[in-house]
């Protein structure tokens, strides 16, 4: 690991401070599951870690006038995903959380560092192969014509076929949740869609955050709807690994006809990919598999597979149809 | 605790084995000795690089102070921020309970427990720990009498090499306060952090369900203020 100095904020605003005086050159600790474990690998050489766990304002879940909740950035992924609002109102992001990394993991990581962490692209988190145009811009891909089982089947460029890992993302983009940003020219609310970027040409930002900037929260929306959510996981072992393909699926369902429908994709996409034209096909459509399955084709339309991955966009249609007939509660095919 | 402390105590496994690493002995009678514990060998084999290379650890230029509990006692420590909690403890505290494994967050062999809630020592640096109650399968037995979780491990031969163990006991601890030990199934997910090479998983579950049914003992928090 390199070395680096170290401080304990104990206000937001010398964080903040401290933050922009090192002009890009530090990083804010929460959690520390990725950076630390990252900076072990030499994948992130910060000079300054400014430790922001002391930052107790930070930390809160709090109800929000109107219904909704605002989760601070340093509440624990376990915290959240225990918490009686989020399991009664938002049961997807309950669900997702608890179907991320592991109990350890999940007390320590944080749901803004959740929002930030690296993909687990075997060719960005190991500097020992040369090509990565995330970690080395101009360096090319090596997952392109390498072991691309994990990569992505959506939205990806010939520079970049990393997925984003995590979970809980995948939940907020189907909650249509609100990132909160604070930075030297005051706050501002980024909505979850346009958080994460797709590769573009800054390949090594994951994200708009500017490198002045802290979260301070991720705030969901009043919806009583999105209350009959599920997330579906699908992975190669039961537990503690990361998605091959995963859905956040919420449904309104009134008479046998769905009024409304959120549907979003893990493991298939730099960012947690909202499946936009499958809702539309769900709106106004029976509650059935033939319309499950149309969603599902609508979703992967302009899906492309590589030599190891072609398999996950057969998963992925299989998993949409799952995940929406769990929450419709109809019968399933063989 | 002073290093004094430390040689008054009987020698132990590990005292024995250093001795044998010193005579030179150890790299051919290792894998003799210790066949039922390769793990523990392993370890043995870099002690003595390992001593040289980082005992006394020199504090660099950007050390930090830092305060925290540990089994109940105070412990102020001068770190190099890169010295995660682990290496704190293992390397400058001599509590080698607790073990590195991956090094990665992926095993759990280093589970420990701050505040009451289990983490994965590897990933978290000690000066982050400022003010903090850790427990490590050192603190969990009252003197002779063992934590029942540890009781039950050794009635339902929880382990083969032992490796995985105190991360295991540790982990254990915590999902049984947690209250995730409902039924086997749950038992499972909730200890998915904790990886086993040697495949004890049956009987983990089993010691589990045996120790959840017994009192647990208050951990030791900040009892004496020993420095």
């Amino acid at each position: 690991m390199n070395p680096f100095t170290y401080s304990r904020a104990t206000d937001g605003n010398a964080a903040l401070s401290e933050l922009a005086a090192a002009n890009g050159q530090a990083k804010l600790l929460g959690g520390g599951t990725n950076l630390i474990d990252l900076m072990k690998m030499g994948v992130e050489q910060p000079k300054k870690l400014i430790d922001i766990n002391r930052l107790a304002p930070l930390a809160k879940i709090e109800e929000l006038p109107g219904g909704g909740l605002r989760l601070g950035a340093l509440s624990r992924n376990s915290d959240v995903a225990e918490h009686p609002l989020v399991r009664e109102r938002y049961p997807v992001l309950s669900q997702a959380l608890l179907a991320g990394a592991s109990p350890q993991l999940r007390n320590m990581a944080t749901t803004g560092g959740n929002l930030l962490q690296r993909t687990r692209c075997y060719y960005f988190y190991d500097p020992a192969f040369p090509a990565c145009n995330k970690r080395q811009p101009g360096s090319g891909c090596g997952a392109l014509e390498g072991f691309n089982r994990i990569h992505a089947i959506l939205g990806q460029s010939d520079q970049c076929i990393a997925t984003h890992p995590s979970d809980m993302c995948v939940a907020l983009a189907a909650l249509e949740a609100v990132v909160r940003v604070q930075g030297p020219k005051g706050e501002r609310e980024i909505p979850f869609g346009e958080f994460h970027t797709l590769p573009g040409e800054h390949l090594e930002n994951d994200t708009v955050l500017g490198k002045d900037e802290l979260i301070t929260a991720v705030d969901l929306p009043a919806a009583p709807w999105v209350k009959h959510s599920h997330y579906l996981k699908v992975r190669d072992r039961a537990s503690y690994t990361f998605a091959l393909v995963s859905v956040a699926a919420v449904l309104e369902i009134d008479g046998g006809t769905i009024k409304q429908a959120r549907i979003a994709l893990g493991g298939v996409a730099h960012k947690p990919w909202r499946a936009k034209e499958a809702e539309q096909k769900l709106a106004g459509s029976r509650a059935d598999e033939a319309a499950f399955r149309a969603a599902a084709d609508a979703a992967l339309a302009g899906a492309k597979g590589y030599k190891y991955n072609s398999f996950k966009i057969e998963l992925a249609r299989r998993a949409i149809v799952r995940a929406l007939g769990t929450l419709a509660g109809t019968p399933r095919s063989a | 605790m002073t290093d004094s402390d430390f040689q008054s105590l009987p020698p132990t496994r590990r005292d024995f084995l250093r001795q044998l690493a010193a005579a030179g002995a150890a790299v051919t009678l290792a894998p003799y000795f210790l066949a039922p514990s390769f793990a523990e060998a392993r370890e043995t084999a870099a002690a003595g690089a390992m001593e040289t290379a980082l005992s006394p650890v020199p504090a660099g230029p950007e050390a930090v102070d830092v305060t925290l509990t540990i089994n109940g006692a105070k412990q102020t420590l001068k770190l190099d921020p890169r010295v995660s909690l682990l290496d704190a403890l293992r390397e400058r505290l001599n509590l080698t309970g607790s073990k590195k494994g991956c090094d990665h967050g992926q095993c759990g062999a280093c589970t420990v427990l701050v505040n009451g809630r289990r983490i994965n020592s590897c990933l978290s640096l000690a000066v982050t720990h400022e003010g903090d109650e850790v427990i490590t399968i050192e603190g969990l037995a009252q003197g002779n009498e063992l934590h029942p979780v540890q009781s039950a491990f050794i009635k339902h031969d929880g382990f083969q090499c032992g490796y995985c163990t105190p991360g295991q006991i540790c982990s254990a601890v915590a999902c049984i306060a947690e209250g995730h030990t409902k039924h086997d199934d749950e038992i499972r997910e909730w200890m998915s952090g904790n990886l086993c090479r040697c495949g004890a998983y049956p009987n983990i579950v089993a010691a589990i369900n045996e120790a959840k049914g017994q009192p647990q003992p208050a951990l030791k928090r900040q009892l004496s203020s020993v420095s």
